[in-house]
């Protein structure tokens, strides 16, 4: 477990508003369809992390959520 | 006989010795070997020997390496610590909502063997530590009254009464989050993860899905032992599994094989070149091509090392004059149908992957399109479903890239006008069915 900030979208409630990758670019692009696509896997660099965040707080449809424990722990279902 | 009084005969009083395991064969389907008959409960227990206590069974499935049948091959010891692990009184649902089109095996174990299924969620359940049991099978379903009729033999035979509870008979709305919403709100697709389902399933509960024939093993496993149970199948894979064979064969059907028995094993020897790929592992599986493939062993860590997954026990094999992009068309058209469309990457880029799949298969150069549509889908979905439509795809041009090469160059294959060889059902609709 690290604390390293993670990013995630919650596929059922994102509607493609785009608005994370303007505020975001350097770890959002949209596919083609709209929908975010982050790069590695969501996690956030330390000097990024202002930024993030006001790309989770601006987020219409509160889709883009970021989280300090990173990875759902090994050895679960 | 001795002079003791006549009575009925009552086999959970026997003692268990004089139960013998089965040793070389079918395990789950031992009894329809035998009999060709469904087992009801008396000849069930008359085969398999009372039902056993749970003390220990989570560790003594844990040692037996069970891995659940559903499709991920997910440890099962592992889940049930898991479950076990919650603070809260836990549930447990019994997966038998069968939604490969082409899979059957399910039905036909609940068909032939439904108390072995009971016996594993009455296991699973005690080991758990409740008495909250569902059985979740398709809406309308011919197991209904089957299964029905299992369940109420057993009345007084089980501290544990387990439910039965009919499903929507969508794709998707067996996989678990969808299962468990459904049970939990009436609306049978998928949520976001995580919570997931051994956190916080049924009612908030710690909640244990296991398909159908992963509890049937359960059953065995609390009767013959971890040792018995992996003396068949591979290291890492013990046991059997069910496996349902179609396409092009000779002799269709389920069959109980061991873990890691080869493609060729299933099918025989293709020697004659009649069979050109096979399908492993659902619609959401993957194709590979033979003779090559002829000596892959059929288990999670053998299709994981090529690159595949083996999914859900079951094989259809393509003969060599069909088209396999136009199959895998076809099949990955219906999967996109089957979108909850919840999320944008599956219910809009499976779309877009079937429109690039029918261009190529009508000779159009689209292939760079489609392989950049492939990487970016997987994933990002939900639940796995897009996943599985991509791996299908993705197979589709290795398993069959001469033909990608044809085609993409304007020269479509004959076998494009052919009529369809694996069957696919006509989707209900996107909105319709989830309730």
């Amino acid at each position: 477990m690290t604390d390293t900030q993670r990013l995630r979208v919650n596929p059922i409630a994102c509607r493609a508003h785009g608005l994370c990758a303007e505020l975001l670019p350097e770890l959002i692009d949209l596919d083609e369809w709209g929908y975010p696509l982050l790069a590695a896997g969501g996690a956030v660099p330390a000097p990024l992390s202002d930024q993030a965040k006001a790309a989770v707080a601006a987020c219409p449809t509160l889709a883009l959520r970021l989280r300090t424990t990173p990875n759902y722990p090994q050895g679960v279902p | 006989m001795s002079g003791r009084p006549a009575r009925d005969r009552d086999v959970t009083t026997v003692p268990s010795d004089v139960f013998a395991a089965p040793t070389t064969g079918p395990r789950l389907m031992a009894g329809w070997a035998d009999t060709a008959r469904p087992a009801d409960l008396g000849a069930h227990l008359g085969r398999y020997g009372p039902l056993p206590g749970a003390a220990a069974l989570i560790d003594t499935v844990h040692a037996a390496g069970l891995r659940g049948r559903g499709g991920a091959w997910f440890p099962t010891g592992r889940k049930l610590a898991a479950v076990a692990s919650g603070r809260r009184r836990s549930v447990v649902v019994a997966n038998g909502a069968e939604s490969e089109p082409c899979s059957d095996k399910d039905h036909a174990l609940l068909t032939v063997a439904p108390h072995l299924v009971l016996d594993g969620i009455v296991l699973a359940a005690k080991a758990l530590g409740t008495d909250d049991a569902i059985m979740c099978v398709h809406r309308g379903d011919p197991v209904v009254a089957g299964v029905r009729a299992a369940i109420a033999q057993r009345a007084g035979f089980d501290s544990v009464a387990v439910r039965l509870v009919e499903v929507p008979a969508r794709f998707v709305a067996s996989e678990e989050s969808a299962l468990v919403n459904f049970l939990n709100t009436g609306e049978a697709r998928p949520v976001d993860t995580p919570p997931r389902p051994f956190e916080r399933g049924v009612r908030g509960r710690p909640t244990l899905v296991d398909n159908v024939e992963t509890l049937a093993n359960v059953a065995l496993i609390a009767r013959f032992g971890a040792d018995w149970f992996r003396s068949v199948g591979t290291t890492a894979t013990p046991g059997t599994m069910l496996i349902t064979v179609g396409g092009a064969v000779a002799r269709p059907g389920v069959r109980e094989i061991p873990l890691g028995t080869t493609i060729s094993g299933v099918l025989g020897p293709s020697g004659d070149g009649s069979v050109g790929a096979v399908l492993v592992g659902g619609f959401g599986g993957n194709w590979v091509a033979l003779p090559s493939a002829a000596d892959l062993r059929l288990a999670p860590e053998d299709l994981g090392a090529v690159g595949g997954s083996l999914g859900v026990g079951l094989l259809l094999a393509l003969p060599a004059y069909a088209c396999g992009l136009a199959e895998t068309a076809r099949i990955a058209r219906y999967l996109a149908g089957e979108s909850a469309t919840q999320c944008g990457p599956c219910m809009f880029g499976l779309p877009a992957i079937v429109g690039d799949l029918d261009a190529l298969t009508h000779g159009a150069p689209v292939v760079g399109r489609l392989r950049h549509r492939l990487g970016v889908v997987t994933g990002r979905g939900a639940c796995a479903h897009p996943d599985g439509a991509v791996r299908l795809a993705a197979s589709a041009l290795t398993a069959f890239a001469d033909d990608v090469r044809a085609h993409a160059a304007g020269r479509p294959c004959a076998g494009v006008g052919r009529a369809p060889v694996i069957r696919v059902p006509t989707v209900t609709g996107p909105g319709l069915g989830w309730r």
